[in-house]
């Protein structure tokens, strides 16, 4: 019997690995070689990788259905978008700032909703994104419909990478701990979760406020990189479109999301040449994975090297561990 | 004279216009080996869940170790000592054995999340500290070998044992078991007699026990409390309940 620790190193390969395959990208963009078209889905593709996994921490982890994804990312946006023109305050502060804001409106109305469940929860978080966006709308600061424009443009691909990885490994090891298996209960059920000693309320809302404050990330890294934001970028389908990349994902898995993500950024660009079937296509291939997956790609399970590596060796080896 | 554990003080459980427990008092003391019985309905589980906090009594408190436990939240009464089973068996089933233990170490091995996002050494040395105690756990339930295996896809014999072996990992010092018989044969009975024996002297139990099985109930218990229509009619040992009227009218009906 192997002990568990060892086993927990080796899984940090996954993470290694995505950290090489960055790595080797960065060789790529730093030779010039990458159209600043691709640089652009690139930054894009990062920005979504943060906003699939911090949902999978509140949907697929502990079980909480959230609708208002888009809601945390229009706060993250739109702070660090202010602070940014009126405060002249560096990229970095005014994201901290964005998601700071976003992560304390989560558990402001974290409190609350989350004695709700399921579909209940998913309604309230529904009407709690609508708020944030009409609130928005109808501020004088944040120039109502019209639009934010005048952000500094100071995302660059390496941020959103650096932030993506950081989401990635902030969940990971999270996962990986005791406080990760409690999340865990209360998706499975939470009142064994409560008669086991957990702390329910506490971990819900953490979670909530966790994936609020990456959502407020993604929001301020989203506004400085088109330089112009406007509440019609955070509607109620922007929640939907992060849902299905996790749905598709597998609810749970982190390495799920990330290719989900990776897929769903890539597939609508890569469809260009069919024009205007283009969204057509995009969706038969939706429902084909779910039919061909019902539980997402990767189900409840992560992406493993061992896994990976036990395709090329002969089998028969699995029962020594 | 050992030392009164649980305390129960005129409890009374209202569900609207239902009043499913009324006026229930009773006392466990240290170290007591306690059966709970009574018809269908009686009240046994609603009993359970005011001592474990899932419901608040509509009157009355429950003390342990004199201390009022009755307003708290469930998983500080758990915390403070009080764990259960449940009588429709709630695992975590998509998660493995190993977790479902390792879960329930929590509240008494945990650490800031802090060091889990940053691997500090005290993250590996608490982990390392829950996966060794887990194992030891499952090694004494003999589910050291399903230790990988999804909660769901145990036989329904090892997953009353998981359940117990989960709830033992909450270092409780009172151990509510709702049931734990249900279902099984009487070799699994058998078994489950002689493994609730055995936890009980190894981890210093005192040990509240609901069960319809009479042979497990009367073999193992010191004590027996018989509820029927939430009145507690007959408290005193296996011997004296059976062959108290009030119990035999309660179980096979008599004269109104």
């Amino acid at each position: 019997m192997t002990n568990n620790p060892n086993k927990k190193n080796l899984d940090g390969y996954v993470t290694l690995i995505a950290v090489v395959v960055l790595v080797l990208l960065n060789v790529v963009l730093l030779a010039g070689k990458m159209p600043t078209y691709y640089t652009g889905i690139l930054r894009f593709m990062g920005i979504n990788i943060i906003l699939a996994v911090s949902l999978n921490l509140i949907n697929g982890i502990t079980g909480q259905f959230s609708l208002g994804h888009a809601g945390f990312m229009a706060v993250g946006a739109y702070v660090s978008a202010l602070v940014s023109i009126h405060l002249g305050w560096p990229l970095v502060f005014a994201l901290l700032a964005g998601a700071v804001a976003a992560s304390l409106l989560g558990i402001l109305i974290g409190l609350p909703t989350l004695r709700l469940r399921g579909d209940y929860l998913a309604i309230a978080t529904l009407g709690l994104g609508e708020i944030i966006r009409v609130v928005i709308l109808n501020l004088d600061i944040t120039k109502g419909a019209r639009g934010l424009g005048g952000i500094p443009r100071t995302t660059t691909v390496y941020l959103v990478e650096l932030f993506a990885i950081i989401t990635i490994l902030f969940t990971v090891n999270l996962m990986r701990s005791t406080h990760g298996r409690a999340l865990l209960s209360i998706r499975e059920d939470e009142i064994a979760a409560e008669a086991m000693g957990i702390n329910t309320t506490f971990y819900k809302v953490f979670a909530f406020s966790a994936g609020a404050f990456f959502a407020g990330i993604a929001g301020g890294l989203f506004a400085h990189s088109m330089g112009y934001i406007a509440p019609a970028n955070f509607e109620f389908m922007r929640s939907i479109e992060i849902l299905v990349m996790v749905v598709l994902g597998g609810l749970g898995s982190i390495t799920g999301s990330v290719i989900a993500t990776v897929v769903l950024t890539i597939l609508p660009e890569a469809l260009r040449g069919f024009a205007q079937y283009r969204m057509v296509l995009y969706s038969a291939m939706l429902i084909a994975i779910m039919l061909f997956r019902p539980s997402g790609l990767m189900g409840t399970r992560e992406l493993d090297v061992r896994q990976v590596l036990g395709i090329f060796k002969t089998g028969g080896e699995k029962d020594a561990s | 004279m050992p030392a009164n554990l649980l305390e129960a003080r005129s409890l009374t459980m209202n569900f609207g216009g239902l009043t499913a427990v009324v006026n229930l008092s009773f006392q466990i003391l240290k170290g007591e080996l306690v059966g709970l019985i009574g018809p269908n309905g009686a009240g046994k589980t609603t009993v359970f869940n005011m001592l474990t906090g899932v419901y608040a009594p509509s009157e009355g408190s429950v003390y342990l170790e004199n201390e009022l436990v009755s307003s708290l939240k469930p998983h500080t009464i758990t915390q403070k000592g009080i764990a259960r089973t449940f009588q429709n068996i709630r695992l975590f089933n998509d998660l493995s054995v190993l977790d479902n233990v390792r879960i329930a170490f929590h509240s008494r091995s945990s650490f800031p999340i802090f060091d889990a996002v940053f691997l500090t050494p005290r993250f590996f040395k608490k982990e390392k500290a829950i996966y060794d105690n887990a194992m030891e756990l499952l090694g004494i339930f003999g589910l050291a070998d399903k230790k990988d295996e999804k909660a769901k896809n145990l036989s329904y014999g090892q997953m009353r044992r998981l359940e117990i072996a989960r709830a033992l990992a909450t270092n409780p010092k009172l151990l509510l078991l709702d049931e734990p018989a249900a279902g099984m044969n009487p070799q699994e009975t058998e078994e489950l007699t002689e493994l609730i024996t055995e936890i009980r002297e190894k981890f210093d139990l005192t040990i509240l026990l609901i069960e319809h099985d009479m042979s497990l109930v009367m073999k193992l218990c010191e004590r027996i409390m018989v509820l029927d229509y939430g009145i507690l009619i007959a408290n005193g040992t296996p011997d004296e309940v059976r062959a108290n009227r009030r119990v035999i009218e309660a179980y096979l009906g008599g004269d109104v």
